[in-house]
């Protein structure tokens, strides 16, 4: 019988509510429900006010996340699964959305943005909504890490695609609107994509569900014309996602014109939350077909690692810069998904390298923040001072911010003892065990083509000398202050001491389904 | 303990002098002599604690690092890599006795001069292939920062060229180290980068032959073997005199080095296929080196380019493959470091006072700067390897060692000590005797104390030790017979 036609007579399964394995999904939906509701009758209600609820419901989450940390199951009839990966991915998200929250807040605490009518907003100001919608989004991608049902994955890639387009433009500034506008367009585009594989998919197994699918794919008299279709379509969606080359067109544009906090929490979130569902549909779902995909993930591997350091290198912007090294890193990782279907140290090489990378990235974002905030917004377009311009002899006059600049460059490099090292040299092991030496000297190239673009950062910023006359003071900045505090001990001490986290890692390496 | 000791302790003044307040520019420079000078105190015990006639690791330390890759910190010496820790640990207070009178962020240069020698250090004494590629890597980072932020005029080109150049190689060799530790592995079952368990594991010929050129991209560049150093001259010239010193005296050795402790004995079959290729590129890197020296008109590279030329001499004995070959590698590292220093030094004295490089623009200076002139002398006697001098003992063994593998290399390469003799000798002659010709040259001041007090040491090492080479040698050959019987041993 055609699968489709007995998908047909089966009655639909109701399924058991666990409450306990979505709790942390639940506690943010609760804490961004909050937000909007506080954000909407009290508009008094300070930035700190709703920061401190925004990490509130994150430290819930977390909570709730510890409390399940042993929890390995499958919930909802197939539809939410838990296991490494899951929780791997809710822990790094989670801190993600802390360092995010605390370069949010810097919006408005130096006194400097709306205290007298003469004074221009920061660059980097937001209006309120800033705080329910990031939690939405942070919804969005840990469902996303959890979905083991293609509709799960489709509905959560929503959630968290819908939230990020409001955040990228939420500012005044035009550069943001358009990237806002460009996203959602390309968004859109993507997830039409993604869809239609995921129907394609269904068609060929008779199942949306990850398990249902792998089954599927194990039976070898099955034809895997329309299957494979599917496949194909659900991997642009995904490449789209992570933002692979050919599909990274949108990526440079709405870095550099989305407020630093949220390109930094896109560099670092999203690529969390892509990866994981990417791992489990391809290495877990999809396993049994890893020859036939395998040669396409590795080709855009090639392509992304290659096509974004090259095209990093000649950028004068920093953050268009670190939006083509965030491509380079895809391409990295990509080689961890592309060993993943054999070794299982391909998904924990790549969880453990979206962890460090989450962290070097959102730094470097908080190094362009923080520099952002130096000088007074100079012009109607209240230009970011992120153009490599602006970081000329920083080293003489702010040596903290370019000490720790240095520190998340040379990690986005990979020079040991940094913690970008240890991630290269993971998912270059796990290449290489599944026999993808090749790509791993592409890989190796890759870096070292990187190095330029990275040196160059260093190079402005230490071995040239400032000009014009020293920057306006950039005012109190605390909350920023902890984060890059915290991004920097972060990348320094996993650094010194990986073990830990490594070892986490591999505990995410079985895939549920 | 005291290894690891001596190998942190500069690192741990690197982090005093970053704290001394900016304003307290002497305290810094004070704190920076002395985390070196205790870093020599530390070595010079070590060497006192090193029992003569053993040829395995001693002194060693081993803790757990990251036991899920199966890294570990595993430090120790042996006779080849102790005559290499002294001589580091000699050169750096030099360099920052050198360095004294800089006034452009000196506390920072400092800093960097230690952090380079704890890495530096670091790649001599690791018996772990990751603790070793480890260091390795962070050596790039200071060299970057001192070549780029203090060099001369082109310095941002040199240090990105000499980076990422560098990196390359090592990039291939991290390659090279994984698949290694895999196939370890995977016939053993025990993940582990210990250098002694991987000297052990037999490894299949053809698999020798790619991981050895893997390896070789990294050594080869470092060194740098010829054709791979162009980055060279470039970083030498650009670099501050003192960097310099500490570049061609002891980063020069971690290429050479790596082919010694690491290629050969890890790949014997894999460096007997190669051996007829590095021969031939050590001895064209002698000679090519030495003709482009001759025609240079900066002091300086000139001396860079007779710094690869003279390396191309330790390749040459470290690929002979036999006791005379190696040892003599060895001890030519330590002397050329010792005069290469010393070049460097006096090159760096000269342009102090003089605000130039160029050959041309000196003459004659025997009699004005009569002691600096006796000093160049011994120098440069040293480095065409008169006899009775330091260089002599390394490049006749070395040549020795060739000669026995295969008459023509050795013969090939004596003309390059002809050459050395002849670009060295000539410069001598153009800057230092004839008639004293320029104004500026006339009010040139001789050594002061403190210049006394770096080149003392230099002079007098490299007059012992030419004469007395034997407790240097004693010392280094064990070690080196048990790499020439790793080297030799039968493939499975």
């Amino acid at each position: 019988m055609h699968p489709l036609a007995q998908a047909n007579t089966e009655p639909l399964p109701l399924p058991q509510v666990d409450w306990r394995a979505i709790a942390p999904e639940l506690a943010l939906l609760v804490a961004g429900v909050v937000l909007l509701l506080v954000v909407a009758f009290w508009p008094k209600a300070g930035r700190n006010v709703l920061a401190g609820l925004t990490l509130a419901g994150l430290a819930v989450a977390a909570a709730l996340t510890a409390w399940n940390w042993d929890l390995e199951r499958v919930a909802f009839e197939g539809a939410i699964s838990l296991d490494g990966i899951t929780r791997y991915a809710r822990a790094v998200l989670l801190a993600v959305g802390v360092l995010a929250t605390l370069m949010v807040v810097q919006g408005d605490v130096t006194g400097r943005a709306g205290d007298s009518p003469e004074d221009r907003p920061a660059p980097d100001d937001s209006p309120p909504e800033v705080f329910p919608l990031l939690v939405f989004a942070l919804l969005g991608m840990v469902l996303l890490a959890a979905a083991s049902d293609l509709l799960v994955v489709f509905i959560a890639l929503e959630i968290l695609s819908l939230s990020l387009y409001v955040l990228a433009g939420q500012t005044r500034r035009l550069a943001a609107q358009e990237a806002a506008m460009k996203y959602f367009l390309l968004g859109a585009f993507s997830s039409a994509f993604l869809l239609y594989g995921i129907a394609l998919c269904y068609g060929a197994t008779g199942t949306t569900n990850l398990l249902g699918i792998a089954t599927a794919t194990a039976d070898p008299t099955a034809d895997g014309t329309l299957l494979l279709a599917g496949v194909g379509l659900l991997a642009v969606g995904f490449l789209f996602k992570v933002s692979a080359v050919p599909f990274h067109m949108w990526t440079p544009d709405v870095y550099q014109g989305s407020p630093t906090p949220v390109a930094a929490f896109m560099a670092a979130a999203t690529k969390v939350a892509a990866f994981a569902v990417f791992l489990r549909v391809f290495a877990g779902a999809l396993g049994g077909l890893v020859v036939s995909w395998r040669p396409v993930i590795a080709a855009a591997a090639v392509v992304t690692m290659l096509g974004g350091a090259a095209l990093a290198v000649v950028q004068t912007d920093l953050k268009r810069m670190l939006a083509y090294s965030s491509i380079s890193h895809a391409g990295y990782l990509l080689v961890g998904v592309a060993a993943a279907a054999t070794v299982p140290a391909g998904v924990s090489a790549s969880m453990f390298y979206l962890l460090v990378y989450a962290f070097m990235v959102m730094g470097a974002f908080m190094v362009v923040q923080y520099v952002s905030r130096l000088g007074p917004p100079d012009d109607d377009a209240i230009r970011e001072r992120s153009s490599l311009e602006d970081y000329r002899g920083l080293a003489r006059r702010h040596p903290w911010a370019a000490g720790l600049l240095a520190v998340f460059m040379l990690a986005l490099t990979g020079i040991p003892p940094l913690s970008g090292f240890w991630a290269k040299y993971y998912v270059f092991l796990a290449g290489i065990e599944a026999g993808l030496t090749w790509l791993v000297v592409v890989a190796v190239i890759s870096s070292v083509i990187s190095a330029f673009f990275y040196l160059r950062v260093l190079v402005v910023a230490y071995l040239q000398e400032p000009v014009g006359d020293a920057e306006a003071a950039p005012g109190r900045t605390p909350a920023l202050g902890l984060a890059l505090a915290l991004a920097g001990l972060l990348t320094v001490g996993i650094g010194l001491a990986p073990e830990a986290l490594i070892s986490a890692a591999r505990s995410a390496e079985r895939i549920l389904g | 303990m005291l290894l690891t000791a001596t190998l942190f302790a500069p690192l741990v003044g690197a982090l005093l002098v970053a704290l001394v307040p900016a304003a307290r520019e002497e305290t810094g420079r004070l704190v920076a002599l002395g985390a070196s000078l205790v870093t020599l105190g530390l070595a010079v015990i070590l060497a006192a604690r090193f029992q003569t006639g053993e040829a395995g690791f001693q002194l060693g330390m081993t803790a757990e690092w990251v036991p899920a890759f199966g890294v570990s910190y595993r430090v120790g010496v042996d006779g080849v890599s102790l005559p290499l820790v002294l001589l580091t640990t000699v050169l750096t207070p030099l360099a920052i006795t050198g360095s004294w009178r800089m006034t452009d962020r000196p506390r920072t240069y400092l800093a960097l001069l230690l952090v380079l020698e704890t890495a530096m250090l670091g790649v001599f004494v690791s018996l772990d292939l990751f603790l070793f590629y480890v260091f390795w890597e962070a050596v790039l980072v200071p060299a970057y920062f001192l070549i780029g932020s203090f060099g001369g005029e082109r310095r941002v080109y040199a240090a990105v060229k000499f980076f990422v150049y560098t990196l390359l190689g090592g990039l291939l060799m991290l390659v090279g180290i994984i698949a290694l530790f895999w196939l370890h592995q995977k016939a053993t079952g025990t993940p582990t980068f210990d250098y002694e368990a991987l000297v052990d594991f037999q490894k299949a010929p053809s698999t020798q032959r790619w991981l050895f050129a893997a390896f070789f991209a990294a050594f080869a560049i470092k060194t740098p073997v010829w054709p791979f150093h162009t980055w060279l001259p470039d970083a030498y010239t650009e670099a501050p005199t003192t960097t310099t010193v500490l570049l061609a005296g002891v980063m020069s050795k971690l290429g050479v080095y790596g082919f010694l402790r690491y290629a050969l004995p890890l790949f014997p079959d894999g460096a007997r296929w190669a051996q007829p290729l590095l021969l031939t590129l050590a001895v064209a890197g002698i000679l090519y080196c030495a003709l482009v020296a001759t025609m240079q008109r900066d002091f300086k590279t000139l001396v860079a380019y007779s710094s690869v030329s003279h390396l191309g001499f330790i390749v040459l004995g470290i690929f002979a493959f036999n006791l005379q070959g190696l040892q003599g590698g060895v001890f030519y590292m330590v002397a050329h470091g010792l005069v290469i220093g010393g070049l460097f030094f006096v090159t760096g004295m000269l342009e102090e006072r003089r605000g130039t490089r160029r050959i041309e623009e000196f003459g004659g200076l025997q009699q004005t700067v009569p002691r600096m002139a006796g000093v160049m002398l011994v120098l440069t006697l040293g480095s065409v390897a008169l006899p009775g001098l330091v260089g002599f003992v390394g490049e006749f063994l070395t040549l020795l060692g060739a000669f026995l593998e295969h008459r023509v290399y050795a013969v090939l390469a004596t003309g390059g000590v002809v050459l050395g003799a002849v670009y060295l000798l000539w410069a001598y002659q153009r800057m230092w005797q004839g008639p004293l010709e320029r104004e500026e040259n006339r009010a040139m001041t001789d050594l002061t104390g403190r210049e006394w007090a770096i080149l003392a040491p230099l002079v007098a090492a490299i007059i012992v030790l030419g004469l007395f080479p034997g407790p240097v040698l004693d010392r280094v050959e064990p070690s080196a017979q048990r790499v020439v019987e790793q080297t030799q041993a039968p493939s499975p």
